[in-house]
Order: C-alpha cells, then structure tokens, then sequence
C-alpha cells in the first residue's frame, strides 16, 4: 500500500466514530454502544415494550433472529482473516494489509451485532467452530480465493434479509455493513485475478451478477458455508 | 403487493415475499412509537426522514439523479480519458453499462408505481477528464457518494420490493467504488460501517456536476 493510501486511511473517520454520528448517539465509546444507540431502547423505556403477542415483540424476535444468522456468518469471517492473518501467508505488503483491515471489520461487525442483540434483549448465538485448515494448507490462491467466495456469499446473505428487517434502525445498521461486505467482495475477487465474472450469477468474479445483485436465501447460504463448519 | 410489483426485467430475479414495507413500517412505527419514543429516529436517520418525506417515487427519482450522472460521467470517460490500461477502460465501460442498466430499471420502477421518472439533467465535469488521475478520483467521489445515498435513503423506503431493488443496486455501486478504489491504489472498504447519507448532503455533493 502507497504512503497516500495509509494517508487516507488515517485521514477517514474511524468506523466507529462513523458508524456513531450515524445513528446520533452520544457518548458512546464503541461501535457496540453505538449499535446500542441505534436501537433506541434503554432500560427504562424498554418497560412499556407491550406483552408478548404484540407487534412490537414480533418483530423484535424476527429481527433477532435475523442478527444472530449475521452474527454466525460474521464469526466465521472474523474467524478466517484471524487465522489467515496468524498463518503467515501472506507476505504481499499490500494484500496483507487489506487481509488485515478487512479483518478488523468483520470483527466490528461482530461486536455490533452482538451489542444489538443484547439490546433487543436477544441472546447471541455461540461463535461456530470452524474448518478452515484444510483451505489454508492449500496456500494462499485458495486462501484468497476463498476469502473472495465467502465475501460474495456475505454480501449476497445480508441482501437476502433486507427485506425481513422490521425496525428501521436495524436495517440502516444492516445496510451499512452490506455494502461492506459487497466492497470487501469486488476487491479480493479483483485480487484474486476473477475479474468482474459472467454476470449471470454465482459467487465468483467483482461484479457477479452485473448490474444488478443478486440475494441469496438463508438456507443456501448455510449450505454454501457449510464446508467451513466443523 | 400487487400494486408494487416491479416490471423491470432485470429486477425480476429478486423475489419478496410477505406483507408490504409500508404495512408493516406502519405497524412497527405506531407500535415502536410508544415503546421507544423519539429516541429511536436521531441523528442521520431522522434526518433522512425529513429528507425523503415524498414516499417511494420521490426516492427512486432522487437515485435516479444519481444514476444518470454516473451514467453520463462513465459515458464520457470511455470517449475522453487518455492513457487507461486494458483493465482500467473495461472497467469504464462495465461501470457506465451497469449505471445505465440502473438508470432504465429505476425509470421503469417509477412508472410502473405511476410516479413521472424526473428528467435526466445537464451535467459539467469540469477537468475531470482531462488525466486518468483525475477521472479515478471524481469516479471514487461518485460511488463512494452513491454508497452512501443508497444507504441513507433505503431505510425509508415503504415498498419491500422497492427496497429490494435499492439493496441490489447499492450493493453493485459499493462493489465500483472498491475497484475504483483498488485502481487508485486506496483502500477498497476504508470502514468498517459505510456511511449512509441524508439528501441534502448527497445534493450538496454532486451540485457541481449539475448545470444550472
């Protein structure tokens, strides 16, 4: 990475000061209280939530549900740019530290989703366990390669569940990370020398589906990452 | 559901299914209203509200600002940059053939939700052209701006398939501003969180390319 790159990257606002002014909170010190914020639910208010049966818990609860499925898929990303970081594969100056940044977020992304969690009163789901071993004893093309896939599967999960959103601060959080995810994807698959792909779908190249992307169904999802569950 | 179901084509692939964005959204609000109180639309997002009052038509025209002027600056980009590799001038004209694919899905969105697609406006680039250096750095301008207008404006859309449409195109426009950016030798996702911007900052930004 050129001088002006670090450049820029010290000169951008940090994610979480970011993602903070975002939602308006003030006082928050974490990406995590951030989401926290975002939520718009403190203690004292959370008392008048109606009872169970009510709109407001129903939507809570799917809501919920589709963070702790972010939450899993997030985990496993945090996961692999951990151990693809620790195996020392990567010696490009340049593509380590986009392994590394790209790490960082997926772990922001972990720690917000689990505060946002908490805060609709929801349990975050454990960390999976993962298998990545077998892809990092194939050396780095197929790490990247698959760094690159997973992105694509990432970005295509969170488009899938946009739709399923109910509160619109969990949505605005939500997109803010798929559009992430979807950036994280062009530039390994770039990287990875797929070029921009056919554009008529599947999980490979920068721009796979073309102009237009495609979302991808919870089921498939879980399928498709399936191999990297032990 | 009926009444929103989009005819674009290409957007055909992208199924929704359930209740309305809007019946819900107006379940939810009433709802959450009492729950939450004010606390829960601050900050950008309230500010987004008050931006995009309009409904679904007055958001999909202001995308289609947009969309139009990535259009009309890739356009010219392919005619008028000097000195781009192999790469680079693909690059160029897959983003100018993906911004005008969204210019003809948004306009006819608009007209299928029996809205009047706004016309396309005069556009100045200044020197934007005038070196590869230039046209990268308006061109990262642009879509990270396009990023950030996606993501600021689709919480407030009603319809889930409208929604869907807007989710599908941002997430193409944040995929051009990372290779974009990988062109430019920057860092392709600088954030964790992208940012989602309210109108008037999007309008404030891209006011220099509109004439008049």
């Amino acid at each position: 990475m050129t001088d002006s790159a670090l450049r820029e990257l010290a000169d951008d606002p940090s994610s979480r000061k970011r993602f903070f002014k975002m939602l308006g909170g003030a006082g928050a010190v974490s990406a995590a209280t951030v989401v926290l914020a975002a939520c718009g639910n403190d203690d004292d208010k959370a008392e008048a939530t109606p009872p169970a049966g009510s709109d407001v818990k129903d939507n809570n609860n799917s809501d919920l549900k589709v963070l702790n499925y972010a939450l899993t898929l997030e985990f496993l990303e945090a996961d692999f740019y951990k151990q693809v970081i620790a195996s020392g594969l990567v010696k490009d100056a340049k593509v380590a530290s986009i392994a590394k940044k790209f790490g960082q977020s997926e772990q922001e992304h972990v720690d917000a989703l689990i505060a946002t969690i908490k805060k609709l009163g929801g349990k975050p789901v454990d960390a999976p366990k993962t298998k990545f071993q077998p892809t990092l004893d194939k050396g780095l093309k197929a790490v990247l390669e698959t760094a690159a896939t997973v992105e694509n599967l990432g970005a295509a999960a969170y488009l899938g569940q946009a739709g399923n959103i109910k509160s619109k601060e969990v949505l605005a959080a939500a997109l803010a990370i798929h559009s992430v995810e979807a950036r994280h994807a062009a530039a390994l698959n770039i990287l990875v020398g797929r070029g921009f792909g056919d554009g008529k779908g599947g999980l490979e190249g920068a721009l796979p589906d073309g102009a237009f992307a495609k979302p991808m169904s919870e089921a498939a999802v879980l399928k498709a990452v399936k191999p990297f569950l032990a | 559901m009926a009444s929103s179901r989009l005819v674009a084509p290409e957007l055909a692939t992208i199924k929704v299914q359930g209740m309305t964005r809007e019946s819900f959204l107006m379940r939810s609000t009433l709802a959450a209203g009492a729950a939450y109180g004010a606390m829960s639309a601050t900050g950008l997002i309230s500010s987004a509200l008050a931006d995009a009052g309009g409904g679904d038509v007055d958001i999909l025209n202001y995308a289609l600002t947009l969309e139009f002027l990535e259009t009309e600056f890739y356009t010219q980009a392919a005619k008028r940059v000097k000195g781009l590799s192999k790469y680079e001038s693909d690059l160029t004209k897959e983003l100018r053939d993906n911004e005008g694919a969204h210019v003809d899905a948004l306009t006819a969105t608009i007209k299928q939700l029996g809205g009047k697609p706004v016309a396309k406006p005069m556009f100045q680039f200044g020197g934007a052209f005038a070196s590869r250096t230039a046209y990268f750095k308006t061109a990262n301008v642009l879509e990270d701006t396009g990023v950030s207008a996606y993501n600021g404006a689709a919480p407030m859309i009603k319809s889930v398939d409208v929604l869907a449409a807007a989710g599908s195109i941002v997430q193409v426009e944040a995929r051009h501003a990372a290779m974009i950016r990988l062109v430019r030798d920057r860092p392709p996702a600088p954030l964790g969180f992208d940012k989602a911007s309210g109108m008037d900052e999007i309008l404030a930004a891209v006011k220099p390319f509109i004439k008049g």
